[in-house]
């Protein structure tokens, strides 16, 4: 077997390609987490919001593959994703927008109700093969097996990873990146702007629960690359604590994706050379990662730089 | 009390969330319809399974007893302002702590002594285990909520390591279990019924906390604590202390839940243990509005539920996960609920007496 030849170098080797392969969900739910916290409200929601946009995906690219053919259907089933996403955010957004309710406490009943939804209206898509994103083959030029496939990389990250400059420009420099920081950092202040404060947080919430949509439809449509009701596994969660570690910076959720796309690949990896106790420990390394980021990153003392003024408070 | 003063307030507290449980059920009705079942045959099937028997009944009382402690996870904190979610992974590390303490000292001691030893090792360990989230929100300000939910997934990730190895049975050929406990150290059943005395510990364990947040210095503190913690700090209250010990109690509720299914129910750690009685008890904790004494009540409903699941998936062909869609759509419309306090007239106490005060009638 080939990973024998390779040997203890195999798991390097499988971190990177799970950092190539494994990031991008984390990168998605970030950014829309990003874009969401940027204008004051919190979705923890988005745990629900990839399950369905995962199961979307799947069941839409399986169901139009006859009328629309292999190549296009998994597109038409990331679009679908993206789509449930919004519907998911907009609930979110009307109900943790009324007087007296805790968008915290929403975003855990979503989490409940999307995947409820999601493996409900699943079930019957457990076993058929759904046709699958396409990849670009940067790894032709090597003769080791495990190169070529951890440069397999798939279309989406690279949108993901061109969304993250994007989005930070946006805030940086447009007028309705300017309103959305305006909403987040002093609602007073963009009240005064003549800002609507509802409808901002309204659209940036719908557009969060888009990108963590296709972070679902990648799950289901590239990697692992099938529906089934354990795909997430925490990985939403995970991406909404890596915003606090990212400091609200959408360049930094990309690297914090990296990240934990490769510690999510520490016990495959390890499995694969041969180390085999401790196997369930390895796998709940992502969740030990984000635990202890975020006991080094916080602080008592001060607000965190780069937090939203207006996060975690009613208005 | 039920004063004539606060009766409005009263009933505002047990009508709407009441109304709202009546319109997610309706709601519920209108997806059912939507997926192709029959609503009204939904609604019998769920009422036949939860309340339609003595025998369907204390079915649900088994799995209520589980989420009555759960949900005091989610309550206690909540009256420091501190929303926590990590009930499933309390249970679960009560679980395991419960078994191995029962293991260590099975067939040297009576039934009892075995039992009240399972029952401070699930307690502390689930105590513990949230307690942790309570010192990180204290001393690092770590979010509690995200925390505690990723410490859900840690404690699964040990009991699988430990029941799939170190702890593991080695009879237990399709799912990995630990040794089991000997029969005869088993939590009994209360006479004349199958309902375990689980049901008991979480109804004992509710009316403690109710009694500990409502009528004790101590619960007075925490209750300032989470209405200003600024105003709580000049007061000169020991916030950092209270947030570890409100934080210790609600997981030791919890971990107290995973040594009743240990030890009445599975007899054994396994994987059934993440039977998500933890994801439920969040629910109970919000329906019940954070009250001890409502949760014990509201979980005979939810337990209600979810003893009906299986009995949709057998009848009427709906998946296993309606469940979940129908817990969803109460949490949803039960927050939303939290908006409509006070906007109802009719809830209002009268501002205006007709009756002019006595002390003004003397002074005329």
């Amino acid at each position: 077997m080939a990973t024998e030849a390779l040997g203890w170098w195999g798991v390097p080797l499988g971190i990177m390609a799970g950092m190539l392969r494994g990031s991008a969900p984390f990168l998605f739910v970030s950014l829309g987490e990003c874009l969401t916290e940027k204008s004051g409200k919190v979705n923890l929601g988005l745990e629900g919001t990839l399950l369905t946009g995962a199961m979307s995906a799947y069941a839409i690219s399986y169901l139009t593959e006859k009328s629309v053919g292999p190549a296009i259907s998994p597109w038409l089933g990331v679009l679908v994703a993206g789509l449930a996403g919004m519907v998911l955010g907009f609930i979110h957004a009307w109900l943790s927008q009324q007087p007296k309710v805790n968008d915290v406490a929403v975003g855990i009943a979503m989490i409940i109700f999307g995947s409820g939804i999601a493996f409900f209206l699943g079930k019957p898509f457990i076993q058929p093969p759904a046709p699958q994103l396409p990849t670009f083959d940067l790894g032709a030029w090597s003769n080791v097996p495990q190169i070529q496939s951890a440069l397999k990389i798939s279309p989406l990250l690279i949108i993901g990873i061109l969304l993250a400059p994007l989005m930070a420009w946006f805030f940086k420099s447009t007028r309705w990146g300017l309103f959305i920081r305006a909403v987040g950092d002093s609602p007073d202040a963009a009240l005064a702007m003549g800002i609507s404060i509802a409808k901002v947080r309204m659209l940036c919430i719908i557009a969060g629960s888009f990108l963590a949509g296709i972070g679902g439809a990648y799950l289901s449509l590239y990697y692992p690359g099938s529906w089934s009701e354990r795909i997430s596994s925490g990985q939403g969660l995970m991406a909404v604590a890596l915003v606090i570690f990212a400091r609200w910076n959408p360049i930094q959720c990309l690297w914090a994706s990296l990240l934990f796309g490769g510690a999510q690949a520490i016990g495959p990896a390890l499995q694969a050379v041969g180390v085999e106790g401790g196997y369930y420990l390895f796998n709940a390394s992502p969740y030990i990662l984000t635990l202890l980021i975020m006991i080094i990153t916080c602080s008592p003392k001060k607000t965190l730089t780069g937090a939203p003024g207006a996060l975690g408070t009613f208005t | 009390m039920l004063t004539s003063a606060h009766w409005r307030k009263t009933l505002e507290a047990v009508s709407i969330p009441i109304a709202a449980l009546i319109f997610s059920l309706f709601l519920f009705g209108l997806f059912c319809a939507a997926a192709g079942a029959n609503p009204f045959a939904v609604y019998g099937a769920i009422y036949k399974a939860a309340f339609g028997s003595w025998f369907a009944f204390q079915n649900t009382l088994i799995r209520a007893a589980p989420l009555m402690l759960t949900s005091l996870c989610t309550a206690l904190p909540a009256r420091l302002g501190l929303v926590i979610i990590g009930n499933e992974g309390a249970l679960v590390m009560g679980g395991i702590a419960a078994i191995a303490a029962g293991l260590s000292v099975a067939g040297s001691a009576p039934a009892l002594v075995v039992q009240i030893v399972m029952a401070i090792a699930g307690i502390l360990a689930g105590g513990v285990w949230i307690g942790i989230v309570g010192a990180l929100r204290h001393y690092r300000a770590v979010n509690e909520t995200i925390s505690s939910l990723l410490m859900n997934y840690i404690a699964i990730a040990i009991l699988n390591h430990l029941v799939g190895g170190p702890m593991r049975d080695p009879t237990s050929l399709n799912k990995p279990s630990s040794f089991p406990i000997p029969d005869a150290d088993k939590l009994g059943n209360i006479p004349f019924t199958r309902v375990h005395y689980g049901l008991l510990y979480g109804i004992v364990v509710c009316i403690i906390a109710y009694y500990l947040i409502q009528r004790t210095t101590f619960g007075f503190a925490a209750r300032t604590a989470g209405g200003n913690v600024k105003a709580a700090r000049i007061a000169g209250l020991p916030v950092g202390k209270l947030t570890i010990a409100i934080c210790f109690l609600a997981g030791s509720a919890a971990g107290l839940a995973g040594m009743v299914e240990v030890a009445a129910v599975h007899g054994r750690a396994n994987e059934s243990l993440n039977a998500n009685y933890g994801y439920a008890g969040i629910l109970v904790a919000f329906i019940a509005r954070h009250n001890p004494i409502a949760a014990s009540v509201v979980a005979i409903l939810l337990g209600g539920i979810l003893a009906s699941g299986s009995i949709l998936q057998r009848q009427l062909g709906l998946p296993d996960a309606t469940v979940y869609v129908f817990q969803g759509l109460v949490f949803l419309v039960v927050l939303y609920s939290e908006s409509l306090y006070g906007r109802f007239a009719i809830f209002k106490e009268p501002e205006a007496p007709s009756l002019p005060p006595p002390s003004a009638t003397l002074a005329v």
